[in-house]
């Protein structure tokens, strides 16, 4: 008995002995994790701040780089249509007109176009069809713009200067915009070609992935309503998709926008508004390209950084849109499930 | 014809037994409609794929003519209008970049993934989503002129200032498709190693990473082939170069790819032009095979995960 109580005595002394020297042993070590948790805690806070940072001190350098000008020509930079380095008189009207046309233009084409391989990819393809040609046609949004740019004006403009341009000059000629063809391939037209080329892509596949998660109940009670396949993309997969389709071409408008290489290669870095599409123009981002070397003057670059202050607004702009619609989208889904 | 008449021919057309089982009026003109329509979406989506094959075909005979060993080591010649060289410095220049680029934005953009996926609650991962998504966004020409405005204005151009622009390129692209790897890693590890009172950053360490790290590696290098071609943020920070091959990523500017051929096609030197086609050919190259590359092993390692 007394042996009993003994033996069970010093088994309990070694438990509570050993439990003091696991709670000691585990508070090193805890401490040690308390130090790892922190360390990579804060690593990934500061990481994750690095961005907001990123992108206010972008707005910041470029804004301050365009003050002299801001506040040598204020808002009148907007709308005068005057760029003349050797006065050392600078406005941007004709680079936001020509930004605002390319861009027109290339979404015009582009997002039906790609709404329309977004169909086919979700509703018509096969699968290992679609397999296939959807990851080939985000390809098209690998190559990059300098590339894209050169072809463009070495093999792409001949051709559109020499046969699309006067087809549609003499169909549509009696519209302004269709004017006579202009000598060299350099063109507002070719410019705006080779944007779509860029944001067909990217609508594409943006909606692809919308159509894609329309509830399969609504589009197969259309089918059983006796609607055919286009009906039911019309009818069911279409208007639930709109909004999010909306958002896509806000994101195809700020790559639009924002593209300098290829625009400064095509669009042929016009100084004037032209009312046809054939002419030569300039874009806000391809001026900035192309007379960054060239600058003469503080004033000069200044009223580029201005230049590049507009498209930034313009861009940040496109994209909290397509934020918002999308968030919009994605509240009044989870509501109606 | 009497009411009676038409009635009883109406009951012909719909009862009769012996109508073949065709579609026929209304209904044929609705399915030949849906057939036409669907026919414009397969063209639309030839079209793409046409206009892709075009640009390859293109770069890929104008270039071939220029590519051999000589093009790849020997330094482009002194002056315009010279036939021969290579694109040596333009090679080894982006090639240093993008390993810069890469280690600035890669362990930058891991560990955003990492806050968004471990630590961030609510508000601030919407917050810092949306910074990502903003900066994934912008113009690439404006966060040229940020480098230029922060490194190059007073200083000097350096390959640097070029690595610092296309980590910011990287970056959001790295974080966003980390992220997503982040979240297909089974919640189940995570409470598995909770269970067992192992630590956060040991779990991180020792279970997450490793589970995500096939994911992350390929969303690096689709990273990494979209910064490649990137011209604009170069303009600023990296366009005026030595005419040799040069590893003094500090010192002065670096010649690149994208810029030699912007710089080839704007001006009208026939041999440049042929150099310049060799050129794209060896950067569409590149990033055709690294993106296809990392695409399949993404959808493995996604398909792995997903289990």
């Amino acid at each position: 008995m007394s042996e009993g109580v003994r033996s069970a005595r010093t088994a309990i002394g070694l438990a509570i002995r050993s439990r003091t020297l696991y709670a000691r042993l585990r508070r090193a070590l805890r401490s040690s994790d308390g130090i790892g948790d922190a360390a990579l805690r804060g690593l990934c806070v500061v990481a994750a701040l690095l961005a907001i940072v990123a992108i206010a001190e972008i707005a910041h350098q470029v804004v301050s780089g365009a003050s002299a000008s801001m506040s040598r020509f204020g808002w009148g930079f907007l709308v005068h249509t005057t760029w003349k380095p050797n006065f050392e008189v600078f406005g941007g009207a004709t680079f936001l007109y020509g930004t605002a046309v390319s861009s027109a233009v290339a979404l015009a084409l582009a997002v039906p176009l790609g709404i329309s391989i977004g169909l086919y990819l979700a509703t018509v393809a096969p699968g290992r069809v679609r397999a296939a040609v959807g990851p080939l046609v985000e390809m098209l949004a690998a190559i990059p713009s300098v590339i894209l740019g050169f072809w463009g004006i070495v093999v792409f403009a001949p051709f559109v200067q020499a046969h699309v341009e006067p087809l549609l000059h003499g169909a549509l000629g009696f519209m302004p915009i269709f004017g006579a063809p202009a000598t060299t391939g350099a063109s507002v037209f070719t410019a705006s070609l080779v944007l779509a080329i860029m944001v067909v892509p990217i609508v594409a596949s943006l909606s692809r992935d919308l159509f894609l998660t329309v509830p399969r109940e609504l589009s197969d009670a259309a089918t059983a309503l006796g609607a055919t396949r286009w009906e039911v993309v019309r009818g069911v997969v279409l208007p639930s998709a709109a909004s999010g389709i909306v958002a896509a071409a806000f994101l195809g408008l700020g790559r639009a926008l924002g593209e300098a290489i290829a625009t400064t290669q095509m669009i042929g870095a016009g100084s004037a508004i032209h009312a046809s599409l054939f002419e030569t123009g300039d874009t806000l981002a391809s001026r900035i390209a192309d007379q960054y070397f060239s600058a003469t003057s503080r004033l000069h670059v200044s009223s580029l950084f201005y230049l590049g202050a507009i498209l930034l607004a313009m861009g940040l702009l496109a994209n909290v849109a397509s934020q918002v619609i999308v968030h919009r989208f994605d509240a009044r889904r989870l509501a109606t499930r | 014809m009497s009411a009676t008449g038409a009635m009883s021919e109406l009951d012909s057309t719909l009862f009769d037994p012996a109508a073949p089982l065709t579609p026929s009026g209304r209904l044929r003109r609705r399915q030949l409609v849906s057939r036409l329509v669907e026919g414009g979406h397969t063209a639309s989506a030839l079209l793409a794929v046409g206009v892709l094959a075009f640009v390859v075909y293109s770069v890929a005979s104008r270039g071939a003519s220029a590519l051999s060993i000589d093009f790849l080591t020997k330094d482009p010649p002194l002056l315009e209008g010279q036939r021969g060289g290579g694109i040596a410095p333009a090679i080894v220049g982006t090639a240093l970049m993008m390993a810069l680029a890469t280690a600035i934005a890669m362990p930058v953009g891991v560990l955003t993934a990492l806050y968004l996926s471990e630590f961030a609650k609510g508000r601030s991962a919407r917050v810092v989503g949306l910074a990502l998504d903003l900066l994934a966004g912008l113009p690439s020409i404006v966060i040229g002129l940020f480098v230029f405005g922060l490194l190059v204005v007073g200083n000097h151009q350096s390959g640097f200032a070029g690595a610092v622009a296309l980590a910011i390129i990287m970056l959001p692209l790295i974080a966003r498709a980390s992220h997503e790897v982040l979240l297909l890693v089974p919640q189940g590890l995570r409470e598995a190693a909770d269970a067992l009172g192992v630590s956060r950053w040991r779990t991180v360490r020792g279970v997450v990473l490793p589970s995500a790290l096939g994911g992350i590696l390929t969303a690096t290098v689709l990273a990494g082939a979209r910064a490649a071609g990137e011209t604009a943020p170069l303009l600023f920070a990296s366009s005026i170069y030595a005419n040799n091959v040069s590893f003094d990523v500090f010192g002065h500017g670096l010649a690149n790819i994208p810029m030699y051929i912007f710089k080839a096609s704007e001006a009208a030197d026939p041999y440049g032009f042929a150099r310049a086609w060799g050129a794209a050919l060896v950067l569409l190259a590149f990033i055709l095979i690294a993106s296809l590359g990392a695409r399949a092993l993404l959808s493995r390692s996604r398909a792995k995960l997903a289990r």
